[in-house]
């Protein structure tokens, strides 16, 4: 890995689907242990840059690279299917829907992956498990099927899901805009705590007020470019183009 | 003439071997149905074109011609081309693909109707297609399935009946053979349709059992 290259970079993102084009030419890089927060009205594109990280809405131009190696590298399809799953193992993703898996239970969630993935034994997974649902906050939960967890449960287990395959950087997908409002709080806690670790994130994200207290950059999206891009008291509070402005102005207003 | 069942316990057991035979092959065919039905059903849905196609046509033998010409089928047609089955394992053959085509139709619209988010997760943890397919996606679908499968098995208990065609001694065939010695129809039937319905009740209390099983994971 040279000097100059960056931990994650997209370099000239692009993508349609069919004549409509959601991603216009998109660039950015986000440095080991940054917290990046991606936001925007809804359509802008962003949920899209998100997922084009990780492959699951495949780019139809540009690249991204990972910590030195490009994701959605032009290999044959067996190959890139062995590719693109040894890459995600480094890239953990939460979903707005949790997306929790309801046949198995909390414990069996967190193990799976690992268990399939990088042959850890029965003890190993569950110790494994334990872990990172203690840091969660769920391990008293830890043989309840989802359907027996509320809407902020699930995600702090989705969220210990993902962690458990030690990943390199974390997406969060509006990880909480499913949650009633009283249960946001707790999946925030989490993400903070994983911000203080220094765990790389990007955030796609409705809540400015998180956005603005746990990141180092936000980006602002609206059809298919950033429109703009600085540290949070810039961003938030001192914003250069009318339309951050205005998306601002609304969503607070929306807000209160 | 009333009917007198005092001649039932010295034949009873034929009977009893007959509907061991019945449990048996129909224990063998509704495995083969259901895990079948599995395979045809990530066939139909997954496989590429050229495997795809042939499949096709086997769905539609299975499922518009009747099952006693495709027993007729695998038990006669096929010792024309040197394969020479056993009558109960062409039985057991027969019922089961005829009811895997009929199960695999069921499973996948349940695989389709599995929430997209669940392949996606699965796939971000860094599982292959495969993978989320057999952990995540199909075991889902499965549990989704079980009461109309459940009910695609009693209906293979019932037309397995049609295997004493091609002379497997089964419950219906060990009626009529003790009907032949007593000449008795009336009370040899109706003990045989006793013992169908004892061994239904016995597969309803083990659906019952599954979707209980099932039902504390929701």
């Amino acid at each position: 890995m040279s000097d100059k290259s960056h931990f994650v970079e997209i370099r000239h993102a692009q993508k349609s689907f069919g004549a409509l084009e959601v991603l216009k030419d998109i660039s950015l890089n986000v440095e080991r242990g940054q917290i990046v927060a991606i936001i925007g009205p809804s359509g802008s594109g962003k949920s899209t840059l998100l997922r084009a990280i990780n492959d699951l809405d495949p780019l139809t131009g540009g690249e991204v690279w990972l910590d030195g190696v490009q994701v959605n590298k032009n290999l044959p399809h067996r190959q890139y299917e062995k590719h693109i799953n040894e890459m995600r193992q480094d890239v953990g993703m939460v979903f707005q829907h949790f997306n929790l898996f309801p046949h198995l239970t909390a414990r069996e969630n967190v193990t799976m992956a690992p268990k399939m993935l990088k042959g850890l034994s029965s003890a190993e997974a569950d110790k494994l498990a334990e872990e990172q649902l203690e840091k969660v906050g769920m391990l008293d939960r830890i043989e309840y099927y989802p359907s027996r967890l509320s809407g902020g449960q699930k995600q702090r287990v989705a969220i210990a899901r993902a962690l458990a395959m030690k990943p390199k950087l974390m997406l969060f997908d509006e990880a909480t805009s499913a949650l009633d409002p009283e249960l946001v709080d707790e999946v925030n806690a989490v993400m903070k705590k994983l911000a203080e670790e220094h765990m790389t994130m990007i955030i796609v994200t409705h809540e400015m007020d998180f956005a603005a207290s746990v990141c180092d950059r936000v980006l602002f999206m609206d059809q298919g470019v950033v429109v703009e891009e600085g540290p949070p008291s810039v961003v938030f509070k001192n914003p250069s183009k009318d339309r951050t402005k205005e998306f601002l102005r609304k969503h607070l207003a929306g807000a209160n | 003439m009333g009917l007198d069942f005092t001649v039932v316990p010295a034949h009873l057991d034929i009977i009893l071997l007959g509907c061991a035979w019945t449990i048996g092959i129909a224990v063998a065919a509704a495995l083969l149905s259901f895990f079948g039905g599995i395979v045809f059903a990530v066939i139909a849905l997954y496989a590429p074109w050229i495997i795809r196609q042939p499949f096709r046509l086997l769905e539609w033998v299975f499922m518009g011609t009747p099952l006693l010409l495709q027993l007729f089928l695998i038990y006669f047609g096929l010792v024309q081309i040197g394969i020479d089955l056993p009558a109960f394992v062409a039985g057991i053959i027969g019922l089961g693909l005829h009811f895997a085509v009929y199960n695999s139709e069921l499973i996948q619209t349940a695989i389709l109707s599995v929430d997209k988010g669940q392949m996606e997760a699965a796939r971000t943890v860094g599982l292959s297609r495969g993978q989320a397919l057999r952990k995540v996606v199909i075991p889902q679908a499965v549990r989704d399935v079980i009461p109309p499968i459940g009910n695609n098995m009693i209906a293979l208990l019932k037309d397995s009946a049609l295997v004493s065609v091609i002379g497997v001694s089964e419950l219906t065939l060990s009626a009529q053979r003790a009907i032949g010695a007593t000449y008795r129809p009336f009370e040899f039937y109706l003990v045989a349709a006793l013992f169908y319905y004892a061994i239904n009740l016995c597969m309803e209390w083990v659906q019952r059992r599954i979707e209980r099983r099932i039902a504390i994971s929701r």
